[in-house]
């Protein structure tokens, strides 16, 4: 899922790094009023946690075995924020120095799997409680962002993904997607067995479910949105790659991702200007 | 290990090693935005981009094989989409898919091999990323070899038991395993979190001040620059 | 004369329910050595956290005449120095220099004068040739010596070593002996080798299930509990 340099072009890339670079610092300031500098240590072990667990096989069937992602099993035991964070360190690392991932598309990999996989993992969680089933829809609604946004935004700059292979990548995604899921479920089951006080507690039932759930619907709407969006413009297909020229096809670009941006940016603010009536 | 191995050669010491770590993050980001934008029918300049890399891997004393070929990691990923991107009738740009890609995870490469992590995350910093990142990469990145060795360790130990028996209990077995790698992470974070209250920490990391720019980085720098500009705009 | 540790009544009960420490009556004085033995969960490494105040329990803890309360934990940090036994819990900064300095920055110094510092005590425990290195790729005997130097270069009056000969080889085992011997400070050695006992200290305190059950010369503990591994 991870995308290299060189795929994304410069509009896509662009907006992404943007994106990312705005959203990461109020990320870290948010992990920070929640956790203090003292529990920097636990983010990064659980970082170097994640690192190590992707190494361990789980097998799921003969020949196929799976490993975690942990975006989920993150914002299960330190909160989505810090989740976050720890995700952003461990992409930025993957590019750097296991050249898993592009320098100019990390920020696309951060949209897609620090912000919006995490996003993805923790609301399910924060709607319904924490209960097995959640954890499972949330690992899975994990990677199926991470990988539909990916998807688009190669689409997007014009690798040629014809629907049968659309559709195989998605078919093979969405199996990650349920490994992602039972691998999580299994994994908290295990910690919470050694000690209950290490999963974090679910939301207190008086809180508001409006902006989580506003969230919720928007997230859904990018992730498929984009999807979508990436099919549209038609004239991809006939394209050479010959970048400067077709200065249209550019504009149509910048005007996708920015169209969903917007509608991501008012649904959020729309939200909370809900939220802050209701509690007023 | 891989990290490993480049962690080696971030210390060793060249002309390339002894430039400014802001200096070298610049380099890469312009190295990289020329490679991205440059037009697959322009082939001529990713054989320039690839000639001022060996140059740069000269002048860092690195072994040329060792990065080209941890370098080429990324190419099963790009051959496919590169396989693809052929099958649709654009040769060239297939190509320029798979050099870019290599390219840029060549340069990538190149800075990590001849920058240690405190030097380059402090450039990071020194470019307003926030302080709580950084601290956590250097926390990831520190203890990232000494959990995967437990992990690594504990998988042994779970294979020598291991009989015949598979499936299920193969899963659950991995789960347990994950289960207490996480229970042994999370006592070594406290033990790291007591020794550091024992050397009076108390709340705050003590940040260290950067080194100073000098005139030869920013030659470094404007030659680079200028290098990179010019494959662009005239190749 | 103060003395350097003077724990009086000291009990300290789990959040789980157990008594970890049921009354300790220690003492220490200055440039003294004292082992503690014991079983494992008997209370050793408990009782040790209670000295830089990591942990808190009931009854009184003085260190070189001053009581142990928090508006005193800061200062009471820097005079007794603790080496854990997992030195990889212990150097958590990405280089050898980096995490010597972390003290002394944390004391105050400003960042040249923590350097500065830090080398002197590198030099002193013989790691001076380490200084860029990162942690991980150190010998567990060169760990250990970085661990204490980290713990020196706080200038502390009292050490505390929490098993310090664990993975550490014959030839490591002896340079630690010779390098702890070198140092001034009165040291608390939390261990189960008996030979080191031996070596450096005058004292030996044996811990039974939170209680402290003899106290005398190391061979004569060493004896009466039969402490040894054959």
């Amino acid at each position: 899922m991870h995308i290299p340099d060189g795929f994304l072009t410069p509009p896509v890339w662009g907006t992404l790094d943007a994106i990312s670079a705005a959203v990461v610092p109020w990320v870290a300031r948010r992990a920070q009023r929640d956790t203090q500098d003292q529990r920097i240590p636990l983010l990064g072990v659980m970082g170097a946690f994640v690192f190590a667990a992707q190494m361990i096989n789980f097998p799921v069937g003969p020949g196929t075995s799976g490993h975690l992602v942990g975006g989920t099993l993150l914002a299960v035991v330190l909160g989505p924020a810090a989740a976050a964070l720890v995700m952003t360190a461990i992409l930025l690392l993957q590019a750097l120095i296991f050249q898993d991932g592009g320098v100019l598309a990390l920020g696309a990999n951060v949209f897609n799997m620090a912000l919006l996989g995490v996003a993805a993992g923790y609301l399910p969680g924060r709607l319904w409680g924490r209960k097995p089933v959640t954890i499972f829809a949330g690992g899975a609604f994990s990677v199926m962002t991470s990988a539909c946004l990916a998807l688009s935004q190669l689409r997007i700059s014009g690798v040629p993904m014809g629907g049968s292979v659309l559709w195989a990548s998605l078919g093979l995604f969405l199996i990650s997607a349920l490994m992602e899921g039972a691998i999580t479920v299994a994994a908290v089951r295990a910690i919470e067995r050694l000690n209950p006080g290490w999963v974090a507690g679910g939301p207190q039932s008086s809180s508001s479910r409006t902006l989580p759930a506003l969230a919720m619907a928007t997230l859904a709407l990018v992730v498929v949105g984009t999807l979508i969006a990436s099919a549209a413009p038609d004239g991809i297909q006939r394209l050479t790659g010959q970048g400067g020229t077709a200065s249209a096809w550019n504009i149509r670009m910048i005007d996708g991702i920015g169209g969903l941006v917007l509608i991501f940016a008012l649904c959020f603010l729309g939200g909370k200007l809900i939220f802050r009536r209701r509690s007023a | 290990m891989h990290h490993l191995v480049i962690d080696r050669w971030s210390r060793g010491s060249s002309p390339l090693h002894a430039r400014d770590p802001r200096a070298k993050l610049a380099v890469l980001l312009v190295f990289l935005v020329a490679v991205s934008t440059t037009p697959p029918r322009a082939q001529i300049a990713f054989v320039a981009y690839a000639a001022l890399l060996i140059v740069a891997i000269r002048l860092a004393r690195l072994p040329l094989r060792g990065l080209a070929g941890r370098a080429a990691l990324v190419l099963p990923f790009s051959a496919t989409f590169a396989l693809l991107t052929l099958w649709s009738g654009d040769a060239l740009r297939a190509l320029a898919l798979a050099e870019k890609s290599f390219l840029s995870g060549m340069a990538a490469l190149l800075l990590v091999s001849s920058t240690p992590l405190t030097a380059w995350t402090a450039a990071l910093e020194g470019w307003r990323a926030p302080r709580m990142l950084i601290l956590v990469i250097q926390f990831v990145y520190r203890y990232l070899f000494v959990i995967a060795e437990q992990a690594q360790r504990m998988r042994w130990a779970a294979l020598c038991r291991r009989g015949t028996q598979k499936g299920y209990f193969d899963f659950s077995a991995a789960a347990g395993l994950l289960g207490v790698l996480f229970a042994r992470s999370w006592q070594r974070a406290d033990g790291i979190y007591h020794a550091m209250l024992s050397r009076g920490f108390h709340g705050r990391f003590v940040p260290s001040p950067p080194a100073p720019f000098r005139a030869t980085d920013a030659i470094f720098c404007s030659t680079c620059f200028a290098g990179c500009l010019a494959i662009r705009l005239l190749l | 004369m103060t003395r350097a540790i003077q724990v009086q009544g000291l009990r300290y009960r789990y959040p789980d329910g157990t008594q970890a420490l049921d009354g300790i009556d220690f003492h220490l004085d200055s440039g003294e050595s004292v082992a503690l033995f014991g079983a494992n969960g008997s209370g050793k490494t408990t009782f040790v956290l209670h000295l830089n105040g990591l942990l808190r329990g009931e009854g009184s803890i003085e260190i070189c005449g001053l009581l142990l309360a928090d508006d005193t934990l800061q200062d009471l940090r820097s005079k007794v120095g603790v080496v854990f036994q997992d030195s990889d819990e212990q150097l958590f900064m990405p280089t050898v220099l980096e995490d010597v300095a972390f003290g002394p920055l944390n004391l105050g110094l400003s960042p040249e004068d923590a350097m500065t510092r830090a080398r002197t005590v590198l030099k002193r425990v013989g790691m001076a040739h380490a200084l860029d290195r990162a942690p991980y790729h150190l010998s567990a005997g060169e760990k250990k010596r970085v661990a204490i130097a980290g713990v020196l270069a706080m200038d502390p009056e009292i050490l505390v070593l929490d098993e310090p000969t664990t993975f550490l080889d014959p030839p490591a085992r002896r340079d630690l002996v010779t390098l702890l011997r070198g140092l001034p400070q009165a040291k608390v050695l939390v261990t189960h080798d008996a030979d080191l006992a031996r070596a450096l200290a005058t004292r030996a305190v044996f811990f039974d299930q939170g209680r402290i059950a003899g106290e005398g010369e190391v061979i004569e503990i060493v004896q009466r509990f039969h402490w040894e591994y054959s």
